[in-house]
């Protein structure tokens, strides 16, 4: 376990690369999800509007 | 979904793409979930490697972030190409769907390269043609996302960007090649060599899953982006069509 957490010593290296890589990924991934969702709810909205089903 | 088999034409159709898209979303999630977790846990059951330590588990992060970059910025090109000659509009949207995600692999890939050069060549960065050509990935992704939003004409954007995606094309097999052309502290081809992979299978493994996986994650960001694009462009007709 103790091994795990220091990585012989280049902790320092290893969890900020993965730290980072999983934040940006994960950023990535809510922001083109939530611009997916928004953009659905828009046109759901105007369809409304218009009175037609899609 | 028909059960009929769909030519890849007719995915072009922005109606037939959506269609047919919409049930491929969760599979594709599903998939990269479970390849990345796979390859997660592979990568930290490794032992570390006899002379670069525990750093080699950044390996397992840069060397996929970096591959999926090139083959975003390969997809893009190609995605061009068919918005130029076949002028689709489809094309176009797909091409700047996959900028910002290939922007962002790329910065990854440079800043995991930068946090293993330093504990293994004593350098947070060197000028040499694997790195300058990689960071000119970055440049050229920047800029075509720059270039996307300076034009108010629509086609004449996607005609300059599409320009600019092709011609910074040649840069992919540069980054490629650099290794073999220029001295340089960035290791050589070690896996697609010819003779056979210069990495241990412990080694291969994990970094196999984790490459399948970031780019299964390309996929699935990039599909959903194309699917974002086409509802606002079908938003847009219809408020075009109520003020008329």
């Amino acid at each position: 376990m103790n091994d795990f957490i220091t990585q012989g010593g280049y902790a320092g290296y290893v969890w900020p690369a993965y730290a980072i890589t999983a934040l940006a990924l994960s950023a990535l991934a809510a922001w083109a999800l939530s611009a997916y969702r928004k953009a659905k709810a828009e046109l759901a909205r105007i369809e409304s509007k218009e009175g037609r089903p899609s | 979904m028909t059960g009929k088999p769909v030519h890849i034409f007719e995915l072009a159709n922005p109606k037939r793409f959506m269609d047919v898209s919409a049930p491929v979303v969760p599979w594709l999630a599903a998939a990269t979930t479970v390849t990345i977790t796979l390859g997660l846990i592979l990568a930290f059951n490794t032992p570390p490697d006899y002379q670069q330590g525990d750093t080699v588990r950044i390996m397992f992060i840069h060397v996929p972030t970096a591959w999926t970059a090139m083959m975003a910025y390969g997809l893009m090109a190609l995605a061009s190409v068919v918005s130029l000659v076949n002028r689709h509009p489809l094309a176009d949207v797909a091409a700047k769907a996959a900028a910002p995600l290939g922007a962002v692999f790329t910065a990854l890939g440079l800043i995991t390269g930068s946090l293993w050069g330093r504990p293994m060549w004593g350098a947070w960065w060197v000028w040499d043609g694997r790195l300058t050509s990689f960071l000119l990935l970055l440049l050229l992704y920047l800029g075509y996302i720059a270039l996307s939003d300076a034009f108010s004409d629509e086609t004449r954007a996607a005609r300059v960007c599409a320009i600019l995606a092709i011609v910074g094309a040649v840069n992919l097999p540069i980054i490629e090649f650099s290794v073999q052309w220029w001295t340089t502290l960035h290791q050589g081809e070690s896996i697609l060599r010819r003779g056979g992979p210069a990495i241990s299978p412990v080694f291969l493994w994990p970094l196999f899953l984790m490459a399948i996986g970031f780019t299964l994650l390309f996929l699935l960001l990039w599909l959903i982006r194309i699917r974002t694009a086409v509802l606002k462009r079908r938003t847009w007709n219809l408020m075009l069509r109520a003020t008329t």
